[in-house]
């Protein structure tokens, strides 16, 4: 309703309804340009959560892997530790996917808007061919008027389309931007790299000062000064202790969200 | 009846089925004029879905102008008031 009538304004302006019809056409072939800048920018915004997502989950699967050895080692503290620090990369992750979903349903949107007004581009050319080689001007205003109408609406709405495209793609680029400054800053690096390393010191102390014990008690048998080692070290009682704690990982039992009654519109109050 | 969904494009109403819109429609002005976004949201999506159901979708290159538009799924309520006239998102 809306864009009707400001297109039919603009039709009545112009003197000779045969240049309307090129300088429409001229504007449909911009507009499908832009619909498709901005699947591509919405594409371009999706990858670079993706990886952004990776990012996290490597530092995430690290510290899983720390909280796993402290617990062979029997430092229940140390696995805490870096399990907490996991649950809180994974908090992070998780709205990081909310966004990635959020842009994927936006980027489909804007691909099938961009197939459609393809279609419509291309209906409009032929029609607007066919009316300049059979022009008359007593008829011209009426089927010009009818290959306006449609095309029209449809360039309103894209138009819509790209500009609430644009809109969630520029708040998830800020979000992106502050969290690709916190990975560059190492802020998040507290929780994982930096801070982290100090779970990584203390095991690897901790594994070379066994292997040390292990290597002067293997010593002292080959020198006849005491018993073997017991290779039941691996399996003693750290291990046992590593057994009873690992189902007590933070931040695995999240359940899914309930799924919404709308599917791919999902998101109330997120309009212009 | 050519009825446009923002974002989705066109489908055809068949005259039987636009009294059941209509009602949806008066429903979702009520929830409008209540200003309950939860409410609003319900019936603007309940409309929309029932318009998906009953409507045949127009093939993609047709040039026919829309007798009614509705909003996006995920209009605000502002925006769906802009777009309101006297007579409700579907006339008559």
């Amino acid at each position: 309703m809306i864009f009707k009538s400001k297109a039919n304004k603009a039709l009545d302006r112009m003197e000779d309804p045969r240049e309307t019809l090129d300088y429409s056409y001229q504007r449909q072939l911009e507009l499908l340009q832009k619909v498709r800048r901005g699947v591509a920018d919405v594409a371009t915004s999706r990858k670079r959560v993706e990886l952004q997502i990776n990012s996290l989950k490597q530092k995430a699967d690290k510290l899983e892997e720390q909280g796993r050895k402290a617990l062979q080692v029997g430092r229940e503290d140390l696995a805490r530790e870096a399990l907490t620090r996991r649950s809180a990369l994974q908090s992070q992750m998780a709205e990081l996917q909310a966004q990635h979903d959020n842009l994927q349903a936006e980027e489909e949107k804007l691909t099938l808007a961009s197939q459609r007004l393809q279609a419509k581009v291309d209906a409009f050319r032929t029609k607007k061919e066919t009316i300049k080689a059979t022009y008359t001007a007593a008829e011209a205003q009426t089927r010009i008027n009818e290959a306006f109408s449609g095309i029209s609406e449809e360039m309103g709405d894209v138009g819509l389309a790209i500009q609430r495209a644009e809109d969630k793609t520029a708040q998830m680029q800020a979000r992106a931007g502050a969290i690709d400054e916190l990975l560059a800053s190492g802020a998040l690096d507290d929780f994982t790299g930096t801070r982290g390393d100090d779970i990584q010191a203390e095991l690897d102390r901790l594994g070379g000062g066994r292997d040390v014990e292990l290597e002067l008690q293997r010593m002292k048998a080959e020198l006849g000064q005491g018993p073997a080692p017991r290779e039941a070290i691996e399996a003693g009682q750290p291990g046992q202790a590593a057994q009873q704690n690992q189902p007590a990982q933070p931040g695995q039992a999240a359940p899914p969200p309930p799924p919404a009654p709308t599917q791919q519109y999902r998101q109330p109050g997120e309009g212009l | 009846m050519i009825v446009r969904i923002m974002g989705e494009g066109q489908v055809e109403i068949a005259p039987a089925d636009i009294d059941e819109l209509n009602s949806l429609d008066s429903e979702l002005e009520a929830a409008i004029e209540s200003g309950d976004e939860a409410e609003f949201r319900a019936k603007l999506h309940a409309l929309l879905d029932r318009v998906r159901q009953v409507g045949k979708a127009l093939p993609e290159d047709s040039l026919e102008p829309s007798e009614l538009i509705l909003p996006p799924a995920d209009a605000s309520m502002d925006e769906v008031r802009e777009m309101l006239g006297d007579q409700g998102l579907i006339p008559g």
